[in-house]
Formats: structure tokens, sequence, C-alpha cells
């Protein structure tokens, strides 16, 4: 299946606008190069070249009038100054938009872009007045074309003769036209009678097959207008003398057709004595010679030598480009194989296999190389979180500039790999805590001067792999977090209790219950009816976590623990209420088989359990879940100690734990839709499909309704659910 | 009574008839993907009455949907001798429970009556019309109205 | 015979544009992703037309004219610069660098392929 050219379009400008995000970026920091505005610069062109292909119009004049900006900044002619630098990089943000506004086929235009238009004009306009530093540019010429600029002028029937003298100069060879061709060409427009002038050649000792000698005169009857013949020869203007004559109907040939072909100082005009430096090897552009064998040097023609200084990132790596649903296959295919080994290896098993017989050792075999397959088949989707964070970087500008303040974006670790679909899902949790530390974290100007702090505030995003795991912080040097607001806030909506006593870790993570930022404290930037519950929704669906670490006075980090991959996951398979449940073994701090005195009651029907000296609530997973109507009986469970939100672990109570290993994840999210209390779904060794716990929502549901009896009845928990989503 | 306006009325459709709750039904062949016997699902939680659970369908996830209670027609108590239908509706593949198969039918637009609206009746709003079969009344699933895809849940 | 063209463009969408329309008119189509690989690519084999665009990295489209002209391998090829402008002050550079002709972008397919095929003497 091929992709379409629209797709591909659109495609490409999305990397496009990476690159120019990146280079802007670097101009930001004030770290670029020559290279870096080139790139610039080339990548708002390239958007326009392929734009125009399209017809986008609004496009093509916009990128116009910026590149042409650009354009001056790349010759030095214009020197960007703070407020010329917000300008290109503000543009680049409208640039995207429209890219965005014609992939949806909108055509509004961004309300920004009449105000950019007008400053790109005024710093483009100024070169006018100036002295012109160089030659009139390609880019500073832009006339939008309807079509090829050799068009052929319909004609209505008139017959017409035209007396036609042409000799070719010897740069119409170096050019790489043919006289053979045009002629042809000509020909193709009506009769045509030519004589082929040889006198010029000279006699062989003085020849040089350089230098051209012929000369045609021709007579061309037919339906022509002088300008298809003039359009024959447009592209040879200035490479030879050509005269074009209308004849009178009755005016005689002026000369007898010679029928000799005229092919003679073309192509066979080699050996080529003229010593000629040697041509550049293709690895290395910049070498001098490159510009010795110029045969005609422009003055305003670039040295060739513009290769990219070394170290230059830009600079293109071979890459393959693959069908993204063709790695997902074959990933869909490696967790096939891994589940097809956990089969073997349980019929083994059943057969009587001896764990450390020949036949485990080669299964086990077997399994590490599915492993390493699947390594490599993720390392493929693996993507760096540069452009995330450069999307990231837009974001704190527009949020700033729409709150007066002074956010400067600072990234570590942005060559981090993330698996794609990880980056791209993780684009709106992301954008939402991103302006959340401009709007609610970053204090203003005056509190910050009040608090000794300086006026620019700082957003700080970092990516690191992390034993195993991508790690992700949002951090920002604002105000921190004020506690006894969320907590009043989380009372005013029932969230927790009035007489709750909650440590600080707790009343941070407040701020993920579904229903805390709802529309009374809403701003208009973060508001959009979106609270960071949304935001540990959308990570917890891939797997991860999202913590909370906040200092009065210092500021607030939001830290996001993600799998490298989304494909499996390595997890506990335990029993719950006769069904096949898996627990994610990251989450797993310990599994206890305790003692009777260890599990106390407390209250009516909540119980604890005591670990070292410390009392931990226990949740029954079937009742929490539905799947039970029995009255919970601790003594009968095998508890697992989790890590939770908070600081505090808690244990979930299942019937037993039979296995630990990886397990392949399936969305249930395509076909059906989420589901409280359950991240994902994974299919067995038997073919049995088995819910992947969250164990996270797990212990908010436990926490939302004390009285887990409360699940009891399946339509009314459902209910109940419904009203708290 | 009038033709139903969902279909041409010289189109040929080609219809697949069942029964669930004891009534005979059927659906348009071009939504079924496969037919095959029940076998055991696993229970989601929180999920409505007519989710029977999830089952793998060649290492797809599918949740499986008794029909008989989606059209408040009561619950079936599935055994080895009912049977699933597999149907794609929209982005999601979704299997339904019913009682039996029977067989393939080839009508003409012209042929499938409207529904008529029925007081009090909630359920028919996932009939699309209706076809007379040698006496019998089939009622033509609208799998669309039956089940609504993930855009008409976010509207 | 097949004619073959060496299409040069950083753009991935205009390349596949050009491949598409002169694979389609029967040419035989190789196509490069930047100046230097253009070079490269045209010491490899004979062409009978090069289609170049001009804004590329490592090497841009009067790097590669240079090249192609100032080396002693078919450096008679027509050379025909894709465009997005056409001002005088751009013809008379690319002239000047050796270009055979210029086309600019977008270019209809028709008038493309009519192009190729005066300046490869192509039937």
């Amino acid at each position: 299946m091929s992709e379409s050219l629209r797709d591909m379009f659109f495609a490409e400008c999305e990397d496009l606008l990476d690159a120019l995000s990146e280079g802007l970026a670097r101009m930001g920091e004030g770290t670029q190069d020559g290279e870096t505005v080139n790139a610039i610069f080339r990548a708002v062109h390239s958007i326009k070249g392929a734009a125009g292909a399209f017809g986008l119009e609004a496009i093509v004049g916009f990128a116009h009038s910026y590149e042409t900006v650009l354009d001056r900044v790349r010759s030095g002619e214009l020197e960007p100054d703070a407020e010329t630098l917000r300008t290109i990089i503000r543009s680049s943000d409208v640039l995207s938009d429209l890219v965005d506004a014609a992939r949806n086929d909108r055509d509004d235009t961004p309300e920004a872009m009449g105000p950019l238009l007008e400053a790109l004009t005024a710093l483009s306009a100024a070169s006018a007045h100036a002295a012109p530093a160089r030659p009139a540019g390609e880019a500073a010429v832009f006339e939008p074309m309807a079509a090829m600029p050799i068009a052929i002028l319909p004609i209505e029937g008139q017959e017409a003769r035209f007396a036609i003298d042409f000799t070719p100069e010897r740069s119409l060879f170096d050019n790489g036209h043919d006289p053979a061709r045009l002629l042809k060409a000509l020909g193709a427009l009506g009769r045509l009678d030519l004589l082929c002038d040889t006198a010029a050649i000279p006699v062989l000792g003085t020849f040089d097959p350089e230098e051209p000698f012929l000369s045609w005169r021709m007579v061309l009857e037919g339906d022509i207008a002088e300008g298809e013949i003039r359009n024959v020869f447009s592209f040879v203007e200035g490479l030879c003398r050509l005269s074009v004559i209308r004849l009178d109907d009755d005016a005689p040939a002026p000369f007898d057709v010679c029928a000799e072909a005229p092919r003679i100082a073309a192509e066979e005009a080699k050996p080529d004595p003229v010593p000629v430096p040697p041509m550049p090897g293709p690895d290395d552009p910049g070498e001098p010679g490159a510009t010795a064998a110029r045969s005609t040097p422009s003055a305003s023609a670039p040295p060739p030598s513009a290769a990219p200084p070394a170290g230059a990132n830009s600079a293109a790596r071979p890459t393959l480009r693959v069908d993204p649903e063709r790695v997902d296959r074959l990933i869909n295919t490696v967790g096939e194989l891994i589940i097809n080994q956990a089969v073997i290896s349980q019929r083994l098993a059943a057969l009587g296999a001896e764990p450390n017989s020949e036949i485990m050792g080669d299964l086990d075999d077997y399994r590490h190389l599915a492993r390493d397959i699947q390594e490599g088949v993720m390392a493929i989707r693996a993507q760096p979180v540069k452009p995330l964070f450069q999307r990231m970087g837009r974001i704190i500008r527009e949020a700033s500039e729409a709150l007066g303040k002074d956010v400067v974006m600072v990234t570590e670790g942005e060559g981090t790999e993330v698996d794609k679909t990880v980056v791209e899902r993780l684009a709106d949790p992301l954008t939402h805590m991103v302006r959340n530390a401009v709007d609610h974290g970053i204090e203003s100007i005056a509190d910050r001067r009040a608090a000794g702090k300086p006026d620019q505030g700082t957003v700080r995003l970092l990516a690191a792999h992390r034993s195993g795991h991508v790690h992700i912080e949002i951090s920002d040097d604002g105000g921190g977090l004020h506690r006894e607001r969320i907590f009043q806030t989380a009372v005013d909506k029932g969230l927790i209790p009035p007489d709750a006593k909650l440590t600080e870790s707790e009343i941070d993570n407040l701020l993920f219950l579904p229903g805390f930022s709802t529309a009374s404290k809403i701003s208009k930037l973060s508001g959009r009816g979106v609270g960071m519950d949304v935001v540990k929704t959308a990570i917890t669906s891939l797997g991860g976590r999202v913590t909370i670490a906040s200092r009065p006075g210092a500021g607030s980090t939001f830290s996001i623990t993600l799998p490298l991959t989304l494909a499996v996951l390595d997890g506990m398979i335990v029993t719950v209420a006769g069904q096949t449940m898996v627990l994610p073994l990251h989450s797993i701090l310990e599994t206890i088989r305790p003692n009777t005195r260890d599990v106390r009651p407390l209250g009516a029907e909540g119980h604890v359990l005591s670990i070292r000296g410390s009392y931990v609530p226990i949740i029954s997973l079937a009742h929490v879940l539905g799947l039970s109507d029995e009255p919970f009986d601790p003594q009968s469970c095998i508890f697992v100690l989790i890590r939770t939100e908070g600081s505090s672990p808690v244990s979930l109570a299942v019937d037993s734990i039979s296995d630990q290993r990886q397990v392949v994840i399936k969305s249930l999210e395509g076909n059906y839709g989420t589901i409280p209390g359950i991240s994902a779904a994974t299919i067995l060794g038997d073919g049995k499909i088995a819910l992947i716990v969250d164990t996270d929502t797990v212990v908010v549901l436990a926490a939302q309704n004390p009285s887990i009896q409360m699940f009891r009845n399946k339509d009314e928990s459902h209910e109940h659910l419904a009203a708290l989503g | 009574m009038s033709t139903s306006p969902r279909w041409d009325e010289s189109e040929i459709i080609e219809f697949v008839s069942l029964v669930a709750g004891g009534q005979s039904y059927c659906l348009e062949i071009t939504q079924i993907r496969e037919i095959r016997r029940w076998s055991s699902v696993t229970p989601l939680p929180y999920s409505e009455r007519s989710v029977l659970g999830v089952m793998n369908l060649r290492g797809a996830v599918i949740p499986i949907i008794d029909l008989s209670e989606k059209l408040s027609l009561g619950p079936t108590d599935p055994t080895e001798r009912h049977v699933i239908i597999v149907v794609a509706n929209k982005d999601r593949t979704i299997g339904l429970l019913v009682d039996s198969v029977s067989e393939i039918l080839t009508v003409k637009g012209e042929a499938i009556r409207e529904t008529p609206n029925v007081k009090g009746e909630s359920s028919i709003k996932a009939i699309s019309g209706l076809l007379s079969i040698e006496e019998e009344m089939s009622r033509v699933i609208d799998l669309g109205a039956l089940l609504p895809g993930h855009q008409d849940e976010a509207a | 015979m097949t004619v073959a063209i060496l299409a040069i463009d950083d753009s991935r969408t205009i390349r596949e544009m050009v491949s598409r329309t002169l694979t389609g008119a029967g040419f035989d189509v190789t196509t490069a992703n930047d100046g230097a690989e253009g070079v490269e690519a045209f010491a490899t084999r004979r062409f009978d037309a090069v289609v170049t665009d001009i804004n590329m990295p490592r090497l841009d489209g009067f790097g590669v004219i240079e090249a192609i002209r100032g080396g002693d391998t078919n450096r008679r090829v027509p050379i025909l610069v894709l465009t997005t402008e056409s001002g005088p002050a751009l013809k008379d550079r690319a002239r000047k660098a050796g270009a055979t002709g210029w086309i600019v972008k977008p270019f209809e397919d028709r008038a493309f392929v009519d192009v190729l095929n005066r300046v490869t003497g192509r039937d």
C-alpha cells in the first residue's frame, strides 16, 4: 500500500517543523552556528515548496514572508535582536498552525498571523532601503506560479512561415543543451526545412572539439506563433545567437535544404583535451577544487563548500522509513512468540520435565532469544523525546506570554528514547502539566521579586532512563503547592472529610483525584475542563506512575515513571475469586503469607495487616472489583504489599499467587473501553484472558468506598462509579 | 406500511438470520466477521449486565455481549450450543451471544418494512426494519444504535 | 531504450512526486536526498538528465551543477533546476552555473514530462 502524497507531505511537515523548532531553540540559547540558520531556512523553504505543490496558498504565502526574513538572517544581512528572534519563533508557531489547519482541511487563519506578517514584512522590507548587501537572491523574488514558465500557447489556425537563424555558443553545450533536440522540438511545431552551415569548421590541425562551429538556417511553416518558437529556445537564451523573422507568404525560402545531421559538435566532441581540475570527491564537497572547476564563476553563488561543520547533528543519518503497521505486526508476533514459550513451558512442566533438565534449559535459551528479538523490535519504535520537549517550549512561550510572566524552558536528556506511542500519548498530559507549571507554579513577576527570586522563572523538563524505566520530570522554581488551599478544596468538594489527617505527600496527591480541579479555580489557561486526574489517567493507561514533590517557596516537581515499552509488562500472576489476574511487578513491594494474628479488624468491615510494627490497610481485590459476593475472609488470603501514590503502602488480598513472568499487554480500550481498576488484559499460555490490575485506581476505589461491601451488587456499583467519573 | 428508508428499493441485501431471547433477528452479512461456538469468557468488573466478559479471538481481546439481555429480553445462560457472532461495528470488534444462527436471506430493499413506533419500547431503537419470512417476522438489527462507538460516546 | 533521470531533492514529498510522475511516463528514475548524495549517485551510472532542487543540505543545487559540469564524466548532461521561485535573478544565476533549464514547483505533470522529453531527446 503506497502512502498517499498528501500524507507524506504532512509527515514531512512534522519532521521539518521539528527541525525548525530545534534550530530555533538553539538560536534562542545562542548556541547556533551557520548551519543552524541554514537548516531553519531550508525547513521553511521545503514546507513552502511542497505546500505549493498541493496548492496550499496560505502556507506558501506565509512561509514566503517568513523565509525572506530568514534568508536575510542567513546572509548576515539581518542581525536578529531579541524582538526579531521573538517574531521568528512565533512565526514557526503560526506556520505549524497553518500546516495543522491544512491537514484538517480547515481554512481558518491563526489569529497571530496578521500582526506577524506585518512584522515579517517590516523585517524584510528593511533591506529594500538599506544598501543591497547581496545581489537579489532567489528568495527575494516570488511570483506565485500558476504553471510552468514554458507554457505552450494555443494558436488558432494561422498558417505562418518563419526564418530562423541559430548559432549555438560554447556555453550552450556547457549547459547540457543539444542543438539536435532543439531542432527536433522545432520540427514538432510544423514543417521544418533546414540548412547546416559548416563553413566555420577549421582544418583538422586547429580543431578545438570544445568549440562549436556549426550554425543553422531554417524555415519553419505551420500553425505557429512566434512565441512558440521563442519558447523552444527559452532555455538557451543568451547561450546562442538567434533570430526569428516572420516571412511574408510569398517570400522565397532563403536557402536550400541541407539534410546533414547537425550533431557533430554535441556529443561526439570527445575526448576532452582541455585540462579540467579533478571533480571533488562526492564525500568531500568542500574540496577547494570544486570552486576552481567552476566554468562561470558567479559572485552571488555560495561556495559549494556548504558542507555542515563537523558535529552538526542535522547532517543526514542514513535512515529507513518503515510503515509503522509493519513494526506493530512484528511486535505482536514477537508477543505471541513469548506467549508461545510460556505455553510450551507449562506443557513440559505438566509432562513432568524437571526445571533443570536439558529441555528446560533449551527452552530458557528460547526465551532469551525471544526477549532479544523483542528488544530489537522495540528499539525500532523508540524515538527521542526531543520533539516532544520542543513542543512544550511553545506551550511555555504561549502560556507565559498570555499570563505576562517571563518563563524559560530548560531541558535535559532530550535524547532519551521512548516508545513512539508513549511519546505520542505523553503530549497531552505533558502539555497540561507544563501549562500548570507556568500558570500555577511560577509566581507573578511581582511575587518573585518580593521573594527575592529572579524575574525569569524556569520550567525544567528532564528525561532519563532509570532502572528499566523512563523517567520524566517537570519541575518549576515557583512557589510550590499551597497545601492548605488544596486540602480545603478537597474538603469543599467532598473528596475528603474535614477532619482527615493527611501527610504532606497525601495532600499533594489530592490533586490527582477525579473531580478535584473543576470550574471554580480554573484560569483561562490550565482550565479547559481537564484536571490532573486526566493527566494521571493518561499516564496510568501507559502503565506509568506520576508523583509530586513540592517545597513551599522553592517549587514543585512532577515525576513520571513509564515502562520502556507498552507491549510487555513484568507481572505477578494471581488468583482472585477464582479468576486469574496480573499485578504489575513494578508496584509490588513484597508478598506476605500472614499469621492469623497479623490480621486485625478495624471498624465494622475494615481490616489492617500488621507488618514489622506498622499497620497497613487491607483491600480485598475481589470485593473492590465486584467479583465476589462472599463475605471477606482475610484469614484465607495471601497479601501483596503495593506502593501507592502517597507514601504509605497498602496490602491487596488475593486467593493465591502462581507465577511471576512477562505478559504481553492487550488493550481493552479499542474494543471495549476503560474499566475502573483494570489497565489492560493479557492472554495466558492456555489462551484464556487475564485482566491486568491497575493498583493505583484500586486503592483510590477502595479509599472512596470505605465499605467495600458496596460493591457486592454489580449494577449498583456500576452506577456508583459512573457518578464518580 | 412503508418501506424502510435505510435501503434503496432495488438494492439487494444479504442478511444472516438468528435467534436471540427466543425472537427472530437478522444482521447484515457485511457486518459479520465470523461465527463461532460459545466458550468461557473472562468477566469484566463494573460492566453492564449484558457484557458477559472478554474472550481471546486469535490474539485480540474482544468483549462478548448477550444480545438478548442487551435487547431487554432477559439474560441468556450460555452453553456449548450457543453461538457467538463476531461483528465489526465502526472501530470495534465485538462478539454477540445468540441462541442460534439459521440461514442467509437475500432480500430486496423494498421488502424491508419500516419499524413502527411501539409505545414504551426503547429497545426498538436498535431495530432498523422488519422482514417477513414465511409467516415469520425477522427484526433487522441496527448495530450502530445497539452499540455506540467511541466517537458516539465522546460526543 | 529507457531514459535515466536523476532527481535530487531534500523534500521527500517532492522527490516522491517527481518520481511518480516520471516513472509513470516511462522514465527510469533514481532519487537522491541532497546534493552530496546526488553527486555521488551521478558518478555511479550514466544519466540522461538530472533534475535538482536548489536549497538542500550538504550541497545545494548550484553546487550539484558545478560538480557535474566541472567533472569529467557526462558533464554535458541536461540539468533542470526544480525551484519554487522563478525570478529572473535565479534563472540568470542558474544559467550561469550551467543549468540547462528550470521548472517551477508546483509543476504540471504533462508539462514536466514534455520538458524532460525535450531535453533528453526522447520521443
